[in-house]
């Protein structure tokens, strides 16, 4: 297993977890926290792919990482927005409980 | 000869290291210097302490602690006993584990921050390309830990001063960095050790330290307040404000917690100052290059001493800000202001050598931080003061 | 590979399969608050030092803040009734879809592990290099990005603002 291979393992175990906790859990923000993980996961696979690359000093993987973080962060902060501004409607963050689009 | 005492830490670290094996030099180097980081810092925290006591005592016309030897000198180490042996009360419901974790994290934060400071000539522990960022992020993680300290306790007051401290800190955080990215940005680089360096020339006998710049003292102006926001001082204290929510989100805390948190405050205190000094105040260099037979950390750690002065005046003049106009403060009337700062700085760099960027500069400053402030002040009515009783 | 890179691998899963196994969501949030530190440590161990520092301030320092006062301010910390649980009524699906995920990428990387490459040489990679490209190369996605973020910030301040009428 080269070192390459490992990150990419690691990369791969973080986004089924992210994906697993977006999947199964009912409060809308642990799925947010699953969302916030598996963009992580591709990171560090970016992250990985530019270190062993054959022209890092290119930068292409870690400018993509960088953007990719502000993207997330900004994303997190409409979506956490969303979920509060639900509550406020609903009085519950259960996902399975707003299964009507009636509002 | 004053070269000898300007590196004698360094002469020291190496001798006290030549007595081990090749392999093992340079790793027992770093742990010496990051023991003497671990001691001196904490010795300064007993000084800042006793400082803070008997300037306050004295602004506010009364003697400090005076019991404990002379002119209350031994207070810090009565202190630190009476801190120790302090029973540890957990509330029953309060979150163990978090309970516990909060002041460690707080203090293992604020240590990390010493080690991109350049304490003096060739002093610094790590010299890092992206040190300031570095400094930052680490000044990023003391927020979590202070939301960790007053949810953990399962106290409203603990919980709500928690989020005011927690609001406080990224409220002001943007104008801190902000007013940063200017010294960068005329620096060229983010290595604090480069930005010193960049300091370290005179013109005449005068430093060319940022803070003599314009841009660079609006931009001081800015850091001292956003640094007294962000270590909860005053007149930024409400989070931990006495009269208002017991001690905020450290309530619950007793005996060695509660040293911890104290001691992280106040380390971070001194983090904070030594990031200013080493931005705007020049680090280690000495005001005029006569005086460069004075060692170089001797600059620095007085520099810093000074400021913490200046945080204690300042805690004992002014009065404390409410939430919503410290929030409004900082977002309406601070970040603005920085980034005039930031085009001014530019402005400045692309003007070329001359004393016409300097008039134009201060002129631009002067004008609009000038009318900003008083057009703020001209919005309260200060009439004389209206008295209501309940009936 | 190194001890470093096993003891960074193993606090960031614990992290994250405690983020999502947790009960108590503000354990959650705590939780990924350690992931996101050992994903840091690894940008660090890869050489990337501008994305790690990035990282720590921007995930630990902003987006773990957030999720923290969006679970205060929509009471999640208080504990979940009993009959109901934590986890949703379609558990098992989504376990067999992220597990079959899982499985397709490691096996990917599995099977193309010949073909990685063992060694690569250290990246000198200065930030003034990266501040160059974000101002040459890279300008235009910075720019959007900035726009990206203001709109955010407007979009969200609108989403979670109190509308007029609204019981406070």
């Amino acid at each position: 297993m080269t070192p390459l291979g490992g990150y990419l393992l690691v990369a791969a175990l973080l986004f089924a977890i992210g994906l697993a906790g977006a999947l199964t859990r009912r409060n809308a923000i642990l799925v947010l926290i699953g969302i916030e993980l598996m963009l992580n996961a591709a990171n560090l696979n970016l992250i990985a792919f530019w270190r062993f690359s054959p022209h890092p000093e290119a930068l292409t993987g870690m400018m993509f990482a960088i953007f990719s973080i502000a993207v997330a962060a900004a994303e997190a902060a409409v979506g956490l927005g969303l979920v509060i501004s639900i509550y406020r409607h609903a009085r519950t963050t259960d996902l399975d409980k707003m299964n009507r689009m009636k509002g | 000869m004053s070269e000898k005492a300007d590196q004698i830490f360094i002469l020291l670290k190496d001798w006290l290291v030549s007595f081990l094996p090749a392999g093992w030099q340079h790793v027992a180097g770093v742990l010496l210097c990051v023991v003497m980081i671990v001691a001196v810092y904490p010795g300064l925290f007993a000084l800042a302490v006793l400082l803070e006591r008997k300037g306050l005592g004295r602004m506010q016309n009364r003697l400090g602690p005076n019991r404990v030897g002379p002119f209350g000198l031994f207070q810090p180490i009565a202190d630190g006993i009476k801190s120790l042996t302090k029973e540890d009360i957990v509330p029953l419901r309060a979150d163990k584990v978090v309970h516990f974790l909060a002041p460690v994290m707080l203090v293992v934060a604020v240590f990390m921050g010493f080690a991109v400071l350049p304490m003096g000539r060739n002093m610094v522990l790590v010299d890092l390309d992206a040190s300031l960022l570095f400094f930052f992020a680490m000044g990023a993680s003391t927020e979590i830990s202070i939301f960790m300290a007053g949810w953990s306790s399962r106290n409203k007051y603990s919980l709500l001063g928690a989020m005011r401290a927690v609001a406080q800190m990224i409220s002001y955080e943007v104008p801190l960095l902000l007013s940063s990215v200017a010294i960068v940005m005329m620096t060229g680089s983010l290595s604090l050790v480069k930005i010193v360096e960049a300091q370290n020339q005179y013109t005449w006998g005068l430093p060319h330290w940022y803070v003599f710049t314009p841009w660079g003292f609006a931009g001081f102006v800015i850091f001292v307040i956003a640094s007294m926001a962000e270590t909860n001082r005053s007149p930024f204290d409400l989070p931990e404000g006495e009269s208002e929510l017991v001690a905020g989100y450290f309530t619950e805390y007793s005996g060695f917690k509660f040293a911890l948190f104290f001691l992280g405050e106040y380390v971070g205190m001194f983090g904070i100052s030594g990031l200013g000094v080493t931005l705007f105040l020049g680090g280690w260099s000495s005001p005029l290059a006569v005086l460069n037979v004075v060692p170089s950390w001797m600059w620095f750690f007085s520099k810093v001493m000074v400021w913490i002065c200046f945080f204690i005046w300042v805690r004992g003049t002014l009065p404390r800000l409410r939430q919503d106009q410290l929030m409004n403060f900082a977002w309406k009337f601070v970040l603005p202001l920085t980034l005039l700062n930031l085009v001014v700085a530019a402005v400045w760099r692309f003007m070329g050598e001359g004393w016409l960027r300097w008039v134009v500069c201060s002129a631009v400053l002067i004008v609009v931080y000038a009318g900003a402030g008083l057009s703020e002040m001209r919005r309260k009515k200060f009439g004389p003061r209206s008295y209501r009783y309940a009936e | 590979m190194s001890v470093a890179f096993w003891l960074i691998a193993a606090l960031t899963v614990a992290g994250a399969l405690a983020a999502v196994l947790l009960k108590n969501l503000v354990h959650c949030a705590l939780a990924v608050t350690a992931a996101f530190l050992g994903l840091a440590l690894m940008f660090l161990e890869l050489d990337a030092q501008f994305a790690g520092f990035a990282q720590i301030l921007v995930y630990i320092g902003a987006v773990a803040i957030l999720v923290v006062f969006a679970i205060l301010l929509t009471r999640g910390s208080e504990t979940p009734e009993k009959e109901i649980g934590v986890f949703s009524r379609t558990w098992l699906a989504g376990l067999i879809v992220a597990a079959a995920v899982f499985a397709v990428l490691g096996w990917a990387v599995l099977q193309s592990a010949a073909g990685l490459p063992h060694e690569a040489a250290v990246p000198a990679v200065s930030v003034q290099q990266i501040g160059q490209a974000l101002m040459g190369q890279y300008v235009l996605p910075l720019e959007i990005v900035a726009l990206l973020l203001t709109a955010a910030t407007i979009g969200a301040v609108i989403v979670a603002m109190h509308e007029k009428g609204d019981a406070q």
